[in-house]
């Protein structure tokens, strides 16, 4: 019952917060800089958490003066959903769909690297059948590509480039129309689970991924001559926000990169894992073409040319499945799934290539349990984040834009 | 290199830096006393044989308030070799401290800050250790295993 009773009862006994205060705004979030501490002319800017050049709910705190940035302090957790607490009350098989809201643009890359980590706790890792194996490596790169169509076309929407998003979000479609094919979902799938797959593939999907990879080689050509070698593009890129290789080494950098710093390091390669090692492609490197090694440009072209790799790998899988690996009667993608996962103590670090960089899980299981004890997750763009602040000091504040923008972040998994 | 072969290297420079090894882990792991997890790590970063350049991860964990312990976890990376090491400290329970290893790898300053949030493990020397993930004001450390929800945060319920 709502009566007038109510409602002075509820005026009565409602405190009204201090939510725009910034009394409690510093108390739960303090700002590292004081006000009494800047010079002359400087001031401190907040940007975000909710700012679309901040692709999600990271705030900055900028200290300017003018135009010129002094200093940035990222301020980050606004999207904290406790995976790692959720994980430890959870079985193994049931953490896979927490693991796809991390990068939530890339969920089938996060899933297959926890998957890994459970097989090879369980010893199974080397038993899976290789028609599984191109299953995998086929969504994850398509699930790559996706990632970067994101990356690259919300890149050039940060710095005033309308068109390439719109063209990006179009080929992503497709791609995620494809992936909902397999599995339900559009973007958060639960597809990979531990010793195998959901489904196999629906009829019909490896000619639909011949198709839409034809349909997409024009179309990456395309934005290769909209976008990357535009020259106003380039102008707003180049030389902007440079990363020397040994303090992305020093950072934990990873992915693509420490790519653009000019490292050929890439865990497919080094740590070949999966049916990676059967499989050929390339790995580009950053080459300062445009300005110097490691800048913004440099990271937005590997982004691309990685597209026309994942491409390479894609043609290679649909091959392979359906040639020597095809579908048949008998295939069952849920044989090695084990009825109950109960690893054998043990600690484990696994990590694998995502399209963001490394992303790694450490293991402990306690043998007695079907939960892990500990489950740490080390997403890339935590680490990606961190070197921020470095390589941001003294640039323009419009030029700040084009560097978070080229760290291709995703608040999901900086938060998990 | 072998684990021996690291073994040998830091027992040379430390010689009572090692506690153990640790057999059930990958990659493989040795258990070090935590006051010497600084100069270790030192020595693994600049040795001409490891050159482990790369801070993988670093792993906070709590084994309950039965064991009394808790443990910090590096793991290292070597690009140039290639080789992949596990390095454990134990730490005391109610009062864990270890000395950060930040201005070695800066990549380690928000991986301990982050386990500073979620373990309430202070690091020694960190330079700017703060709560990273949760509020400031946030009542407890979450990962903790003895953890209990503070009842109301800012006058909104956080128990559903």
């Amino acid at each position: 019952m709502w009566s007038r009773r109510n409602i002075t009862r509820l005026k009565l006994n409602t405190k009204i917060p201090l939510t725009l205060s910034s009394t409690y705004l510093q108390k739960f979030e303090p700002l590292k800089h004081k006000e009494s501490d800047l010079k002359s002319e400087e001031m401190i800017d907040n940007v975000g958490p909710q700012h679309p050049a901040t692709h999600g709910v990271l705030r900055l705190e900028v200290i300017s003066d003018g135009e010129i940035v002094k200093d940035v302090v990222p301020h980050i957790g606004y999207l904290h959903r406790c995976f790692e607490k959720h994980a430890e009350s959870l079985a193994y098989n049931q953490v896979i769909p927490y693991t796809d809201r991390m990068d939530y643009v890339a969920a089938m890359n996060n899933e297959w690297a926890f998957v890994m980590g459970v097989e090879k706790m369980l010893d199974i890792d080397q038993e899976i059948p290789k028609r599984v194996e191109y299953i995998r490596v086929l969504v994850a790169e398509l699930n790559r590509l996706a990632s970067h169509f994101v990356s690259i076309g919300t890149y050039g929407l940060d710095i005033g480039a309308i068109t390439p998003f719109l063209w990006m979000m179009r080929d992503r479609e497709h791609i995620l129309r494809m992936l909902e094919w397999a599995s339900g979902a559009r973007m958060l799938y639960n597809y990979i689970w531990v010793g195998g797959l959901f489904y196999d593939l629906p009829v019909g999907f490896e000619e639909q991924a011949k198709e839409f990879v034809d349909y997409l080689k024009p179309k990456l050509k395309e934005v290769e001559t909209l976008l990357i070698s535009n020259k106003i593009f380039i102008e707003r890129t180049a030389n902007v926000g440079v990363l020397p290789l040994d303090l992305a080494v020093n950072y934990g950098i990873t992915g693509p990169m420490i790519r653009a710093s000019g490292l050929k390091f890439d865990l497919r390669k080094v740590d070949k894992y999966s049916v990676y090692p059967e499989i050929e492609f390339n790995v580009p490197i950053g080459k300062g073409e445009m300005g110097n090694i490691g800048d913004c440009w440099d990271r937005n072209w590997v982004r691309y040319m990685e597209c026309l790799e994942s491409v390479k790998i894609i043609e290679q899988c649909v091959e392979k499945l359906l040639g020597d690996h095809k579908r048949t009667r008998e295939f069952d993608p849920r044989q090695m799934v084990p009825k109950k996962i109960r690893p054998k103590a043990q600690d484990l670090y696994v990590r694998a290539e995502n399209p963001k960089g490394e992303l790694g899980f450490f293991f402990r299981a306690d043998g007695r349990s079907d939960q892990p004890f500990r489950c740490k997750a080390r997403g890339p763009s935590f680490s990606n984040l961190s070197v921020l602040p470095e390589i941001s000091k003294g640039c323009m504040i419009a030029d700040l834009f084009a560097i978070v923008g080229s760290l291709d972040l995703l608040m999901g998994e900086v938060d998990r | 290199m072998k684990l021996d072969q690291l073994k040998e290297l830091i027992q040379s420079e430390f010689p009572d830096s090692i506690i153990g090894e640790d057999e059930n882990s990958s990659p493989q792991a040795l258990l070090i006393k935590p006051e010497f997890i600084h100069s270790v790590c030192v020595l693994l970063h600049a040795n001409e044989q490891t050159y482990f350049d790369q801070l993988s991860c670093l792993t906070g964990l709590d084994n309950g308030p039965e064991s009394e312990t808790m443990e910090v976890i590096y793991n290292l990376y070597s690009i140039p070799y290639d080789l992949h090491f596990m390095i454990k400290v134990v730490l005391d329970r109610p009062k864990p401290s270890v000395d950060s290893v930040s201005d070695i790898w800066n990549g380690a300053n928000w991986h301990e800050r982050e386990a500073y949030d979620l373990y309430g493990i202070h690091f020694n020397n960190h330079p700017n250790l703060r709560r990273i993930l949760l509020p400031n004001d946030w009542e407890g450390f979450p990962l903790k295993k003895d953890y209990v929800e503070q009842e109301k945060y800012h006058e909104v319920k956080v128990k559903y």
